[in-house]
């Protein structure tokens, strides 16, 4: 479909670990469209991205994966402000 | 016995700016003379399948190139990592890949064994940047492989720097080669039919092939869209049509 559409996000006081360790993420995007690697024709794209590009930690989620881990998500978020 | 051998590299070339970006080249071995093609990498990157391809031509006997549109953003960075930089910065500005193409085209008439003549093929985004490079550079043949906002108006607020070209259709300078699977919705087969009038009305050489049962990257070997029906008919409606316009036509004028 190559929609090009992608939601962007800035992170502020957030990390990922790349290939080379931990780091501080600057920005996510997530998108619908052609994955590298997962078996489908679509997916939804999460790229958190690093000081450089090759400092990215990317997942391809199935859409029905994705709707869990939403969900999951705003559980999680929800439960936060009781901790 | 046909001597049937290729060299494949990687370079650099002059592009948008004189700036150095990385490019990779494949072109026969024998004397020649050969017509170049420049292919355009799709949104996923200048990747080893982009590569296969442009070996690919080599192999039909065009000096072929196909630059790195991503160099600036994410210099010597795994093609995946590359796209996905590139797409959060709003994707490739029209004004700098025409640089690059064009600097492609020069590069590619460089050549000692180079008839001069010149063609284009583009994958997704890259389709619609081979329909740009018609209207932007000089060359004899362009092949727009599914590339969607050559008409149609990209969705609010869209984050990519892609406009629709179809107040440029008049500017169109090479053939058009348009292949579509109609399953796809970027393009949808209804931008293809307002392309195609658009194309009509304005008196341009084109020829398109509208594919059922395939959908968008049908060309993709590695991928779930892969359509080996659509593909092995587009190679063959690619091959005649570069014949064509850069061999035939070209000899013709002579």
């Amino acid at each position: 479909m190559c929609t090009y559409s992608t939601e962007k996000v800035a992170l502020e006081r957030s990390s990922g670990k790349t290939r080379e360790g931990w780091q501080s993420m600057r920005e996510a995007t997530v998108y619908y469209d052609h994955p590298v690697h997962a078996p489908d024709a679509h997916t939804v794209n999460i790229d958190f991205l690093g000081r450089e590009p090759g400092s990215r930690v990317a997942v391809e989620l199935s859409l029905d994966s994705a709707r869990e881990l939403l969900k999951a998500l705003e559980v999680t978020v929800e439960r936060a402000q009781f901790h | 016995m046909r001597y049937d051998a290729i060299i494949a590299e990687t370079i650099g070339i002059r592009g948008h700016g004189d700036e150095l970006i990385e490019a990779y080249t494949a072109r026969p071995l024998d004397p020649g003379p050969h017509p170049g093609m420049i292919v355009i990498h799709h949104m996923p990157g200048y990747d080893r399948e982009s590569k296969e391809i442009t070996r690919r031509f080599a192999t039909m006997g065009y000096s072929a190139i196909c630059p790195n549109l991503y160099t600036r953003e994410a210099p010597d960075a795994e093609p995946d990592d590359a796209a996905a930089t590139a797409r959060a910065q709003g994707g490739v500005p029209d004004e700098r890949f025409a640089g690059d193409a064009a600097g492609a085209a020069r590069w590619l008439r460089s050549l000692a064994n180079a008839t001069g003549a010149v063609g284009v093929i583009g994958y997704c985004s890259g389709g619609r940047q081979a329909v740009l490079t018609g209207i932007e550079v000089d060359v004899q043949a362009a092949v727009d492989c599914y590339g969607a906002f050559v008409v149609g108006t990209p969705p609010e607020g869209f984050p990519l720097q892609v406009a629709p070209l179809a107040d440029r259709i008049p500017e169109l300078g090479a053939p058009l080669l348009g292949l579509f699977g109609n399953d796809d919705s970027y393009p949808s087969p209804e931008q293809v039919d307002e392309l195609e009038k658009l194309l009509q009305e304005h008196g341009k050489t084109y020829e398109f092939h509208r594919y059922d049962g395939a959908g968008h990257a049908f060309f993709s070997v590695d991928r779930p869209a892969y359509r080996p029906e659509a593909a092995v008919d587009g190679w063959q409606r690619v091959e005649a049509f570069l014949a064509r316009h850069l061999v035939t036509d070209v000899v013709g004028s002579n």
